[in-house]
């Protein structure tokens, strides 16, 4: 059995209000190495606090979260940013690509905020840049603007500059939702061949085709999350 | 799927697990990330800067003009004014008891001053009839009441005449008591007289002088255009010394000598009774001069003051406007890795660099206005390079303050907020 990854212990998210709501009643979870996992539930149901508070976007108002065994809860803000940034990787459904940077340096923009051991001059940035693009079949897009691509070369570089820095975890939220269908199918195939090569992936997603793809199912509605049993 | 380059791990790959360390930015990258924040929207960065771009070239046109006409009117100070003395004389205790205190050598006794360049006295005559004729009988070539001035050959020296004809006495006129007078050019029209080459005379009373000198412009005492000049011993001798007005010495100097002859010429007129005398010197250039660019200094440095906040509002205000607009890259960054410090050393170096691009333009711009108008006024151009060097400067700590806080602002924005935008 791998390590684990993420670990909730009994992680839950309060907002004060008024009138205070909580977004994630306590729960239990834990999602490890290798694993793909994704999180469906209706829209307003605590998806997207739970990809906050695993992504270290948020903290929790209760519980512990365990990242790569570390519990963030004891780390600075400073720590907890870096950790962020080096084991998880992100994958927006609106790409969050920069308009006016290349998608090379889209990519290399994710090498910048290293710790000062790790960190690499500007052609290292885009010699790693470029060849995470090309393992995304993007090798010669790799001048070209986000303008000038389409929506599944965007979410290839997006997906691209997620894994540059060889996270633990791609947290992916909604990432075919702005895509056609046979463009969605190509990321979800590349999707699947990172998993295949080892990567932990959790993918949030209302869509139960997407959902069905993954080995394991975690449902969030009303903000209980709970295991879904394998169809 | 593609393969990887040679070194490179392929993705997927965890990297080795290792203690956590903080994010860092490096000022390099910084500054880097800061100059295509700035160049990737040129149009934007442009208007942007444009506050500062005129805030800071009024300011260096403003100090090199000031400089510049500091300079333009020291020279022209020093060429005409700060060469001129002249002393009065008061007569001492009792001046009704000596009319005249300047002893007959004064020109002489004076010239001998170091820096002296001529010396020489006058005084108004007067006369019962001032009326000035060119014929001994008759109104026709009359010039009415016309001032008569006594003056020694060194006034005339002193006073550097520009003669339209003939020449002007000197000393052997003077020695010699002779009669003769220097008129200026619109008496001599009004008295018909056109040319000295009949030896025309003018008639002051009853009494004849030879004219034989028509001056049409002098550089100092200009009541010689207006007047009759004649010697003035030949004028002490026919109406006396001097009633009412008192004599003058006008002293032309070397530049840089007016105070310190001004200083001695009493002495050295009447080393017994200085006291009969009251030197007038220049006054000092530099007490002028800063009077006379002090107040336009002020105006147009508040001017230039204006422009540069209003330039600064404009940077923070655009940077603002900025933070608000990238809210998303904000959100992305930080999930990137980067600190709220970062964010904030990103949005200070941005409206830092579009300060310094402002600054260095503005500089160029007030370089150029100065050269511009200098060279329109026929001026010698002066500019403090110290002025040239630290108004870029000010460029870029007014973009450093005008981004304090859309900086403080952007670094406050919850990265789980900025990425639903």
């Amino acid at each position: 059995m791998t390590a684990p990854v993420i670990e909730f212990r009994g992680v839950a998210l309060d907002y004060p209000g008024p009138p205070p709501v909580t977004a994630l009643k306590p729960c239990d979870l834990e999602i490890r190495q290798g694993e793909y996992v994704t999180v469906v539930g209706p829209s307003g149901s605590g998806k997207s606090t739970f990809l906050n508070l695993a992504g270290l976007l948020d903290l929790p108002s209760r519980g512990r979260y365990l990242l790569d065994g570390i519990d963030t809860a004891e780390l600075a803000d400073g720590a907890r940013t870096a950790l962020r940034g080096r084991r998880i990787g992100f994958v927006f459904q609106s790409f969050h690509l920069l308009p006016h940077r290349s998608a090379a340096e889209n990519v290399a923009l994710a090498m910048l905020y290293a710790p000062a051991q790790g960190h690499l001059g500007a052609a290292d940035r885009r010699a790693r840049a470029e060849a995470a693009l090309a393992e995304v079949g993007l090798a010669h897009r790799a001048g070209a603007l986000p303008s000038r691509m389409s929506g599944g070369e965007r979410q290839r570089v997006a997906i691209a500059r997620a894994l540059v820095n060889r996270p633990s975890l791609l947290l992916c939220d909604e990432p075919t939702g702005n895509l056609d269908s046979a463009t969605a199918e190509s990321v979800l195939a590349l999707l699947e061949t990172l998993h295949a090569g080892g990567l932990t992936i959790v993918l949030i997603t209302h869509d139960q085709q997407v959902a069905a793809r993954a080995g394991r199912t975690v449902l969030i509605r009303d903000g209980v999350l709970r295991e879904v049993a394998a169809v | 799927m593609r393969g990887t380059t040679k070194g490179i791990p392929r993705l997927g790959r965890r990297a080795p697990r290792g203690p956590v360390e903080p994010s860092r930015l490096p000022l390099r990258e910084l500054v880097s990330e800061a100059l295509a924040g700035v160049l990737q929207r040129p149009a934007r960065s442009a208007l942007t800067a444009l506050g500062t771009v005129l805030g800071v070239g009024t300011l260096v046109a403003v100090l090199g003009l000031a400089a510049t006409a500091s300079a333009q009117i020291d020279s022209r100070f020093s060429v005409l004014s700060a060469t001129e003395v002249t002393v009065e004389d008061t007569g001492g205790a009792r001046p009704d008891l000596t009319p005249l205190s300047f002893p007959a050598d004064a020109d002489a006794r004076v010239e001998r001053l170091h820096g002296v360049e001529a010396a020489g006295v006058s005084w108004p005559v007067r006369l019962d009839d001032p009326t000035v004729r060119s014929s001994p009988v008759g109104d026709a070539a009359a010039g009415g009441a016309v001032p008569v001035l006594a003056a020694s050959a060194g006034v005339l020296a002193a006073a550097q005449p520009h003669l339209a004809q003939g020449r002007v006495f000197d000393r052997w006129h003077e020695a010699t008591g002779q009669r003769v007078a220097v008129i200026g050019s619109a008496l001599a029209a009004r008295l018909g007289i056109t040319t000295l080459d009949t030896a025309p005379a003018v008639f002051i009373g009853q009494h004849a002088f030879t004219v034989i000198g028509i001056v049409d412009g002098v550089r100092r005492k200009s009541d010689l255009l207006l007047s009759v000049t004649v010697p003035s011993s030949t004028a002490e001798r026919l109406w006396g010394a001097p009633t009412g007005d008192r004599a003058t010495m006008l002293i032309s100097t070397r530049i840089g000598a007016a105070r310190q002859v001004a200083a001695e010429a009493a002495v050295a007129l009447d080393p017994a009774h200085p006291e009969n005398f009251k030197p007038v010197p220049p006054p000092d250039p530099r007490t002028l001069r800063s009077g006379v660019t002090s107040d336009l200094d002020q105006l147009f440095l508040l001017l230039a003051g204006i422009c540069l906040a209003i330039g600064s509002v404009g940077i923070a205000n655009t940077t603002l406007v900025a933070v608000l607009e990238r809210t998303g890259e904000i959100g992305l960054r930080r999930a990137l890795g980067a600190r709220g410090r970062h964010i904030t050393g990103q949005f200070l170096a941005e409206s830092a660099t579009l300060g310094l691009l402002g600054g260095l333009v503005g500089t160029s711009l007030g370089v150029l206005t100065v050269l511009a108008v200098v060279l329109a006024r026929d001026w010698t151009p002066v500019v403090d390079p110290a002025t040239v060097l630290a108004a870029p400067a000010l460029g870029l700590v007014t973009g450093l303050v005008a981004g304090l806080y859309p900086a403080w602002r952007a670094a406050r924005i919850e990265p789980a907020e900025a990425l639903r935008r």
